[in-house]
Order: C-alpha cells, then sequence, then structure tokens
C-alpha cells in the first residue's frame, strides 16, 4: 500500500512540478488522509425450507458492494489525497456478533459499517453508544429501528418495510386496485410487513378485503394447485398482496389464484432498493463494473453497502476531512446529497438517519416502475411521502449528533 | 413587388436555412436526418448499436457517432452516410470531443475511468488518462490549451493540460456533473450538474467557481429539474441550458449569469445545437422522441418534429 501511495504522490507532483517550474522552490508533498472502514458481517443461511432453488445462494452479500465502493472512493482519492481503506470483520452463522465487535472494532474504528440482523444491529449500536463511531446499518428494514428503537449514531442505509409498502401502496392506488387480498406468511419478519402493508392501506385510503394466513405445507410440487385455488377463494378483490419475506409459498400463488389477479408484495412485483433489470439515470454503469466484480447481479445488500461507503468518501471528499465530527455533521446537514443511479440526489432524514431515496418496483424481468409514484406530491421533497414522515416518527433524533 | 427582387429573396432564403440536422437515436441504432427548416423527418438510418455522442468534422466532410454497445466511434462520410471507417475508442464510448485542431478525438470511457486519445489520422490510440469515476462530459478549449473532463460519481473536472496530456488540475463540482463547454473566447468553463440541478461557471485562470446558477421553475420540483447540454453563443450574449426532466430550455444572460426565461420543450430534454446562423435552436428530447425547434429572435418554440426512439445528441451540417 505504502508504495501504491508513493507511486501516486510522484505521479500527482509532476504536472504541479511542471506548472510551477520557474520558480526555485518545489512544491510541498501532500499527506494522504487515511480514512478506515470496519465492515461487519454475518454470514447468512439459507431458508430451509425454500421451495425455489433457481437463485444460488450467497451467505456473504453486500460486501461485495462496500469493496465496489472503496474502489470509487480512492479512483476519486488519487485527486484529492484521501485513501480509504476496508477492514472486513465476517461473523459465521453461528458465531458472536458482541465477541467480535468488542475484540476487534470498539474504538478503533470511527467508521463503521454493519450487515447484520435488527437484534444484533440494536446491539452493536448500543455497544458504540459511548465511543467515537457512526455506525451504518445495511442489514434491516425493520421501522422499529427508524422509530422507538432509533440510536443516535446509526444511520440506515436500506428503505424500511414502510417505505416499501407504501411504494406498492403508491403503485397500487394509481393502478385502482383498491380492494387487497393480504396473505401472511408465518415468520415474524412475515407480520411486520404485514403491519406496514396494513398501515399503507390505511395511509392511501385502500382496503384490505380479506386477510389469511398462509397455513399450508410449503411443498407446493404436490399441493399447490389444489391448495392455492381453495385458499384465494373469497369476496372480490383487485390484487393480491403477499408479505413472504424469505419466499417460502409466494412465489406459487401466481397463476393459481381461484380469481384471475396479480399479485404483489414480496412476490410479483415486489418493492426494492436495487434491481438487476434497473438501467436507468446511468445505473448501467454501476451494474456493469459490479457484475465484473462480483461475477453476479448487484442485489439490496450491495446495494446499501455501496451507498454507506460512498455516503462517507462523499462526506470526505466535500469536507476535505478525515474527521469524524466533520463527516457526522456534514452527512446529516443539508449540504449532503449522495449520487444513487436512481434519479434523485439522496440524503438521510434528520428525525430518524433514514436514507431517504427512490424504490423500485420491479416484475422479475422487467423493472415497471419508480415510486414515489408521479402525482404524489409533498411540500418539501415527493421522497418523503415513502415511509415516517417527520411528523409520524417516533424517533427524535437531535439534529446536531 | 418586383419579380426578380421576389425570386432572389426566395432563393436567398432557401439557401441561408439550407442545412441538415443529424440525430442520434439511442434506442433505435439509427440516425435520422431532418430538414430543420420545413421541420421534417428526411430519412432514419441504421447506424450502429446505442449511438450517443455525435459530431462533425471541421470541414463538414466526416461524421463521428460513438455507437456504444459496438465499443467503438464509426465514420461517416455527411453526405452519403456511408460507413468510411471506425476508431479504436475503449469500452462503451458515450461522448467525445475533437480537437479544434482536428488532428486529435478525446473519448471518455465511463467503465474505466479513462480519457482516450486518438490520433485521427493514424485512427490509433495515442494516450489513456487515468481520470475519476465515470467520466462523461468532454470537451476542449477553443484555444487548444485545456482538455476537460468531468466525472460524474467523483463530481471534478479534470484539467488536462494539452501539450502535456497530464491533469494539472481538478475542481470540486456540484453532484453529477453532466456537459462541459467553454465560452468562445475560452475564459470560462461552464459546467451543468444533474443532480444538483446547478450550472457551475468556472474561471479558466483560477480553475474556481465565478457563479453557480440554480433553476427555479413554478410548478416543477426541484429535483426534476435536471440540467444537461449547454450552448453558448458565438457573442457571449446568451446561453441555452436544456434542463432533462424539467422539459424546459432555460435562456442565461451570458453576461450577468442570470436566468431570464424558460422555454417549454417535450420530455426529458437532453442535448442542444445551434442552426449555423445561430437564429434558432434545436433541442433532442429524449423520452418523447422528438426534436424541438425554438426561434431565438422571439425565443418562442415553434416546432416539434418526431425523429424516432430516445434522440440522445444531435449536429447540424450546413
Amino acid at each position: 500500500m505504502k508504495t501504491f501511495i508513493a507511486v501516486l504522490f510522484t505521479v500527482m507532483s509532476l504536472p504541479l512540478f511542471a506548472a510551477t517550474k520557474d520558480k526555485p522552490k518545489s512544491p510541498p508533498v501532500p499527506t494522504a488522509q487515511i480514512i478506515d472502514i470496519a465492515f461487519l458481517n454475518q454470514e447468512q443461511t439459507p431458508p430451509t425450507e425454500t421451495l425455489s432453488n433457481l437463485d444460488l445462494f450467497v451467505a456473504n452479500k453486500g460486501v461485495e458492494g462496500a469493496e465496489l465502493a472503496i474502489s470509487d472512493n480512492n479512483t476519486t482519492g488519487q485527486f484529492t489525497h484521501q485513501n480509504f481503506v476496508l477492514h472486513k470483520f465476517n461473523v459465521p452463522a453461528d458465531g458472536n456478533v458482541t465477541d467480535i465487535f468488542k475484540q476487534n472494532i470498539s474504538d478503533k474504528f470511527h467508521y463503521v459499517i454493519t450487515n447484520l440482523n435488527a437484534a444484533n444491529t440494536l446491539v452493536v449500536s448500543d455497544l458504540a453508544a459511548t465511543s467515537d463511531t457512526i455506525l451504518f446499518d445495511t442489514g434491516t428494514v425493520d421501522d422499529a429501528l427508524r422509530n422507538e428503537q432509533c440510536r443516535q449514531n446509526t444511520l440506515h442505509l436500506l428503505p424500511s418495510r414502510a417505505m416499501k409498502a407504501d411504494a406498492l401502496a403508491q403503485y397500487m392506488m394509481k393502478k385502482r386496485w383498491s380492494k387487497w387480498f393480504l396473505v401472511v406468511g408465518n415468520t415474524p419478519e412475515d407480520a411486520l410487513f404485514a403491519t406496514a402493508l396494513k398501515r399503507s392501506a390505511k395511509r392511501f385510503g385502500m382496503k384490505i378485503v380479506t386477510e389469511k394466513k398462509w397455513e399450508h405445507t410449503f411443498d407446493a410440487r404436490k399441493s399447490a394447485q389444489s391448495d392455492i385455488s381453495v385458499f384465494t377463494q373469497s369476496d372480490d378483490y383487485d390484487v393480491l398482496v403477499v408479505a413472504d419475506e424469505q419466499g417460502l409459498f409466494g412465489e406459487y400463488l401466481a397463476y393459481r389464484t381461484w380469481l384471475s389477479r396479480p399479485i404483489i408484495g414480496t412476490q410479483g412485483l415486489i418493492a426494492t432498493a436495487w434491481h438487476s433489470t434497473h438501467d436507468l439515470w446511468g445505473a448501467t454503469q454501476i451494474q456493469h463494473r459490479f457484475q465484473d466484480l462480483a461475477k453476479r447481479n448487484m442485489e439490496e445488500p450491495d446495494y446499501g453497502a455501496y451507498l454507506a461507503v460512498r455516503a462517507i468518501g462523499e462526506a470526505a471528499t466535500r469536507t476535505k476531512s478525515a474527521d469524524l465530527k466533520i463527516i457526522r455533521d456534514y452527512l446529516r446537514s443539508p449540504q449532503f446529497t449522495l449520487q444513487g443511479y436512481k434519479g434523485n440526489a439522496l440524503s438521510f432524514r434528520t428525525w430518524d438517519g433514514q436514507l431517504r431515496q427512490s424504490i423500485l418496483l420491479a416484475a422479475p424481468r422487467s423493472l415497471v416502475a419508480v415510486a414515489p409514484i408521479e402525482g404524489f406530491l409533498h411540500p418539501k421533497t415527493e421522497l418523503d411521502t415513502l415511509g415516517f414522515d417527520q411528523s409520524e416518527s417516533t424517533c427524535k433524533l437531535e439534529n446536531k449528533p | 413587388m418586383n419579380k426578380k427582387l421576389l425570386i432572389f429573396a426566395l432563393f436567398a432564403a432557401i439557401n441561408a436555412n439550407a442545412e441538415t440536422v443529424f440525430v442520434t437515436l439511442e434506442k433505435d441504432n439509427a440516425l435520422a436526418v431532418m430538414n430543420p427548416i420545413d421541420g421534417t423527418l428526411l430519412k432514419t438510418v441504421p447506424i450502429g448499436k446505442r449511438p450517443r455522442g455525435i459530431a462533425l468534422s471541421s470541414d463538414n466532410k466526416s461524421l463521428y457517432v460513438a455507437t456504444s454497445d459496438d465499443n467503438t466511434i464509426k465514420i461517416f462520410d455527411a453526405e452519403t452516410l456511408k460507413q468510411t471507417g471506425k476508431l479504436p475508442s475503449g469500452e462503451d464510448p458515450e461522448t467525445f470531443a475533437l480537437s479544434p485542431t482536428g488532428d486529435k478525438m478525446y473519448v471518455s470511457n465511463e467503465d474505466d475511468s479513462l480519457v482516450t486519445v486518438i490520433d485521427l489520422a493514424q485512427k490509433k490510440i495515442s494516450k489513456q488518462i487515468k481520470v475519476g469515476v465515470e467520466p462523461e462530459g468532454i470537451c476542449v478549449s477553443p484555444d487548444n490549451q485545456w482538455l476537460i473532463s468531468a466525472s460524474e460519481t467523483t463530481n471534478m473536472v479534470h484539467w488536462i493540460d494539452v501539450k502535456t496530456q497530464m491533469i494539472v488540475e481538478n475542481t470540486l463540482v456540484d453532484a453529477r456533473p453532466r456537459f462541459v463547454t467553454f465560452t468562445p473566447d475560452s475564459s470560462q468553463l461552464w459546467v451543468t450538474s444533474e443532480m444538483a440541478g446547478s450550472l457551475m461557471v468556472l474561471d479558466a485562470k483560477t480553475k474556481q467557481p465565478i457563479k453557480t446558477i440554480s433553476f427555479a421553475i413554478q410548478g416543477v420540483p426541484n429535483d426534476k429539474i435536471q440540467p444537461v447540454g449547454i450552448a453558448i453563443d458565438k457573442e457571449r450574449k446568451r446561453a441555452y441550458v436544456a434542463l432533462g426532466t424539467a422539459n424546459r430550455v432555460a435562456v442565461v444572460n451570458a453576461q450577468t449569469l442570470e436566468v431570464e426565461k424558460y422555454l417549454l420543450v417535450g420530455s426529458r430534454v437532453w442535448n442542444v445545437a445551434f442552426s449555423t446562423d445561430e437564429k434558432r435552436l434545436y433541442t433532442a428530447n429524449g423520452l418523447s422522441n422528438d426534436v424541438s425547434i425554438i426561434d431565438l429572435e422571439s425565443q418562442t418554440v415553434t416546432k416539434s418534429v418526431g425523429v424516432g426512439n430516445y434522440p440522445w445528441g444531435l449536429v447540424v451540417k450546413p
């Protein structure tokens, strides 16, 4: 690494030298600012009962997004004399996050990116509360972590469940699919997404005409045809809305419902921060760069990690600083804007640390729409029509962290 | 009225206005050929995959088109539109600039963070210069001193000395710079930033901003204002700035740097070009698939001409 920096400065100082060659004094060699970033990731386990074996399971999604952003930051850094270094800490699926954090990260890093579940994210936020640390949560979509359990030291990169549900509801409202049949899976996460969907239904004046919990077998290869026909018999509705975050049964609803109705939610038309079909606003470029690096398509956790590292890079470049306090203040200031390949400038909500952003509505092989859907207005920014707005939030962070 | 005079006047009018507009159509893999006087589409010619950047040689004889998905810049005879050659542009060429002396072409290679320098006589790459992430806007100052490359994700303009082909200075600009151009006297560099919705005017001597112009249009949310193409007239009286999804062209007083007016054009207006006499402005409207024609004396949009899918760039051949 030292050689790299040395070479870099030789290259950088040449033109400077050329420009000032009539003066006898040679220009001072700039010293690099080093910005160390910790990436704390816990490996995922594949869902045990999943039926769809089509997708290759990747245990460490996210880390390659961070690597790509480090490379982007350092391309910029060669001109600003800043060098960004990623330190990866990988916790096995059955490992102890607290131990790894205490041993390797606590009090050693100012900038910590986490790709953990909600419970562990909260644990790490609280462990870091007394140290000079800013946490970038790229693993959770939980609304509780952005409301009653919010923490002063934590920023959230991925859209919350409420933001995703609002994105779907806006689209359904535009299509006048106002009568919903809600199907909810059995996991606690499914219940949370169902809660978010119900909030959105109320917010946008939609009606849930039927709600059912999926209680059938997961082995659709044997029974989907008969089970789903019977299961979906109900009063008339416009759209089947499904909450099945792990994909245990949702894929088998399409084409098998009693009435011919579109599927939306966690399967069918989905709401996501990133999708492989997205090619607007320069997204093609980052899709290519990520595919070159990871040999697979970019997904939501990769995008979250990419944005976290880029947010640090953008703040360091603009403030010409590596100082935690300066960067932390800048990230939460109105001056901070992040380019996220989604048309609008991204920024952090001051009241809950959530990154405001557009949400993609995608079918498996096509991008259908981008929320906020045109026509949903907001006095400040249309991006705040998605999720908990300032007046609704139960989190009240101080504006100056 | 004297019949002879009438005929003469008619002839003069036709002569003065005789020009052709070429428009690259990104999604049609084609070039639209337009008569801008009567506002008709003359023909559409297949040209290669995903054509974007377009330029005419200074003698107006050769037409250069970046066919991005063919990874090359093709050369066409500007009269017959037959391909006469191609250039080794590096991967995924989008935008490029010709040197005022006509001997070199500079290409942005977005995926590789490079500017490729091509020797036009030899049709060979003579150098590749490392720049920031996703270089896009590129131009050469009319006095042939500076080559400018703007990187979209790094948010910088790089000042490259044309003689040494090395970066001399970098200026941090607003978020997502897209298009760069010099004033005709080479004293100022104008930069549009799509995401910040701003236009920055930099002093070519100090390389620092003189002014940052922001745009505000009643009834249009600020994040829809995404400036891209710029055209500055020869006398630097006025400049015209395409505002992307705001569907408008801003008229800027190029002396006072104040916005004078907004003209409603087609959807997602992208790049703009003057007519040869600078009495009209043509705009490529990406989402409404047409070209708007603006009469600059009256500052009114007189016509829109359907040209094909995703018009990207345009050039005017006298």
